[in-house]
């Protein structure tokens, strides 16, 4: 008896699972809300603002999806995430997206099943050190005591480039920015690394920021992108080519400003018609209505926009743009055609 | 004459499984028995299936890959291309001394508050019962995190040691530096050194370290036996030897003796580079955890202590008094040792509650089991279930064998009664 009842539990939990692996897309419109996954707090990137209301780099990618497939750049549930729960929440479907500063590796992409739908930052692993002690090159910074945020892709670059450069160092491993910050100032680390974006936001908000120098080394490259589970190709696409309709609209000159003008009807460049779906039909191909990269556009803007609004030179983060520039202006930046 | 028949043969009806009293209570044993054991089937297969339909098939495999990333307080050789399981075993080792030397003092702070708590001096007693009110109240973390933020912000950088205008230096005859970093005080080091012992692969004994402990020993051992015919002769005669020199020279002579044999000195901390060189080096991570552990766990124990010398009739003291027993005597001959068998058994609950707060030493970045397995091994994998089961794993291990530890020690110190 014990045993049947047991086979009747598996059988229940084999159908309880196998409801669960339906299409996330049809789930998101099916609940009119999409959860995403954000940092737990990272100015710039994603933080609630004074209003309690979510803004930031990454929260913008969750709200162009939101408007993609809702029409609703606002019907987005933000899931704060840390560095060591992040996965488990996309693994389990509690979050439908991850848009978490989160680097793409081989390891996350194939061992831990996740797809990393595109790039929306590039960045790279620097050294931040106080200018009196007069180091130059990371190179020198032999036997030197490093603050360091575990749990991040920064731990194994830091292990490498020092086993590389056959010098030694002394971790000292710390949960948030924020204690990384308080160890490197009161000087109980000599330097401080992470990405480089990252050294700039935390630089910005030093008393003294002229003090401290960010060494020219950069140690790895940093991709950061949003990711889906594996498996789902179609809830893949949608959030591909919402970042991807993002990143054309600044190449092709649509923002937010002259959105509603260029999709009144079509005009005379045939790649801004496809994309904001007044001829062809893409948006019927990913599932969505005609009209959703010019929610995108209209609700949260294009790249460009949401660079400058949240982590660009007019900011206090105040990062250039960089690798981040479209590849017309010397940029990685350059998206698939929309055709 | 029989006048009794024999009573009818009782034939087994199904339904007496729950109207007969015989039964009833066996059958419903037997049905929340099925119930439980189809509840945890269910999550197991349910986790099981879960995760097989998102490829992810638990394994242990990872555990020998390459770790990739380094520990600080290294316990154990270990670089960052060993395995996990060796930064599993790094982080291991770490917890348990934290954990013991958290448990020690823990003790010794818990018992000297605990009796003083009692003191008949107002402002001790008064002063006593505020430490413990307040450790006790405040969360364990708290603690934790102001210890170390006392200890980065209060002390001096390194780089305060260096140049000619120097605003710090070393204290004890220039051989220990107190820094923000870390405390470096001497080592000892041995010029005449007998090597390492290899142990199974896995980490290396000190033979330096076990001739000492030997030596020790055996100094201990005889003078316990001076102790034992002093005490026979005290029996026999009534006069007892003076043999306090005797039992002193018996473990200092060997010691001494070895210490010289093997060319003992101590190797101090130089300013070199960005830190201190040389020396031991106690991280303030494992200082600041050490310290709010201890001083935790020290008020929940003076507690227990007071808890248990209270226990103790006043008729013990009185008749100790009457004897004419000195009160510091009084209590460490006659209150204590029956305390004992009071506090121990709460006793050893504190000290598996100490070994587990140790966990919470990723606040300060002490590179515990928590850190290593379950922390940086989780993230670079992403084998949560695996690892967090692990690390469960290891640490009921470890709470039942100081509690194993514990039993032992409260089954010989508990009231015989007769």
């Amino acid at each position: 008896m014990k045993k049947s009842v047991f086979f009747g539990a598996m059988t229940v939990a084999g159908l309880a699972a196998g409801a669960a692996a339906a299409g996330t897309l049809d789930d998101v419109k099916a609940r009119g809300k999409l959860n995403c996954g954000v940092t737990t707090g990272l100015t710039g990137f994603a933080a609630p603002d004074a209003n309690g209301e979510w803004a930031g780099f990454d929260v913008s990618v969750c709200r162009a999806v939101a408007a993609a497939v809702l029409g609703d750049a606002s019907a987005v549930e933000f899931v704060p995430t840390t560095g060591k729960t992040r996965f488990t929440a996309l693994a389990s479907g509690e979050i439908d997206m991850l848009a978490r500063n989160t680097t793409w590796t081989f390891s996350r992409d194939v061992d831990l099943k996740f797809t990393f739908v595109g790039v929306n930052y590039y960045d790279g692993q620097g050294f931040m050190v106080p200018k009196e002690l007069g180091v130059s090159s990371a190179k020198e910074l032999d036997g030197a005591t490093v603050c360091i945020q575990t749990g991040t892709t920064t731990e194994l670059n830091l292990a490498d480039f020092f086993r590389a450069n056959n010098i030694s160092y002394e971790p000292v491993p710390i949960e948030t920015n924020a204690e990384a910050q308080q160890q490197y100032l009161a000087g109980a680390c000599d330097v401080y690394t992470t990405d480089a974006s990252g050294l700039a936001a935390t630089r910005a908000t030093f008393e003294d920021p002229t003090a401290h120098v960010v060494l020219p080394e950069i140690v790895s490259k940093e991709p950061l992108g949003p990711l889906v589970r594996h498996g789902d190709d179609e809830w893949g696409d949608v959030v591909r080519w919402s970042l991807n309709a993002m990143i054309a609209a600044e190449e092709l000159g649509v923002s937010s400003a002259n959105v509603a003008d260029m999709s009144a009807s079509a005009g005379n460049n045939p790649e801004i018609n496809r994309l904001l779906g007044t001829e062809g039909n893409l948006g019927e191909m990913l599932g969505l209505s005609a009209d959703w990269a010019k929610n995108i556009i209209a609700s949260v803007g294009n790249y460009g926009e949401v660079f400058e609004a949240n982590i660009g030179e007019s900011t206090p983060i105040g990062l250039a743009r960089g690798l981040n520039a479209q590849w017309t202006d010397g940029g990685l930046l350059y998206t698939p055609p929309f055709r | 004459m029989a006048t009794l028949s024999d009573p009818p043969a009782e034939s087994f009806k199904l339904s007496m499984l729950i109207y007969d009293t015989r039964y009833r209570a066996v059958t419903f044993q037997i049905m929340a028995l099925i119930a439980f054991l189809t509840l945890i089937g269910w999550l197991i297969s349910n986790t099981a299936q879960n995760l097989a339909d998102l490829g992810k098939e638990p394994s242990f495999g990872f555990l020998f890959e390459p770790a990739g990333y380094d520990i600080n307080q290294r316990l154990v050789e270990y670089n960052n291309q060993d395995s996990h399981l060796r930064a599993a075993f790094v982080g291991l080792l770490n917890t348990l001394l934290v954990a013991f030397l958290g448990c020690v003092t823990a003790t010794v702070i818990g018992v000297i508050v605990g009796v003083l708590r009692l003191s008949g001096n107002w402002l001790v007693a008064r002063v006593m019962t505020v430490y413990v009110e307040m450790f006790r109240n405040v969360p364990v973390l708290m603690w934790i995190v102001l210890a170390m933020a006392i200890l980065i912000e209060s002390l001096p950088a390194p780089r305060d040691f260096r140049g000619d205008n120097a605003t710090a230096s070393m204290s004890v005859f220039d051989s220990v530096a107190v820094t923000n970093r870390g405390v470096y005080i001497p080592e000892p080091l041995f010029s005449r050194s007998l090597g390492d012992l290899p142990v199974g692969g896995a980490f290396n004994i000190s033979l330096d370290l076990v001739a000492f402990l030997v030596v020790l020993a055996g100094g201990l051992f005889l003078s316990g036996r001076i102790r034992a015919r002093a005490d026979a002769q005290q029996e026999a005669t009534g006069v007892r030897p003076t043999t306090w020199y005797l039992r002193l020279g018996a473990v200092l002579v060997p010691v001494i003796a070895v210490l010289i044999a093997l060319g003992f000195h101590l190797g101090y901390p130089e300013l070199k580079g960005f830190n201190f060189q040389g020396g031991t080096y106690m991280r303030n991570s494992l200082i600041a955890l050490w310290l709010a552990l201890s001083l935790y766990t020290a008020a929940f124990i003076a507690e227990i202590v007071r808890a248990g010398i209270l226990a103790i009739s006043k008729g013990q003291t009185e008749a100790a008094g009457a004897l004419g027993l000195r009160p510091g005597r009084i209590m460490s001959l006659v209150i204590l040792p029956q305390a004992l068998r009071v506090i121990i058994p709460p006793l050893i609950s504190n000290y598996l509650n100490l070994t587990k707060n140790s966990s919470l030493a990723i606040a300060v970045g002490y590179m515990d089991l928590t850190g290593t397995l379950m922390g940086i091994t989780l993230n670079q994998t992403g084998r949560e279930l695996e690892t967090v089961l692990l690390g469960m794993l290891i640490y009921l291990g470890i709470s039942l064998a100081i509690s194993a530890l514990m039993n032992w020690y409260n089954s010989r110190v508990k009231l015989v009664e007769r």
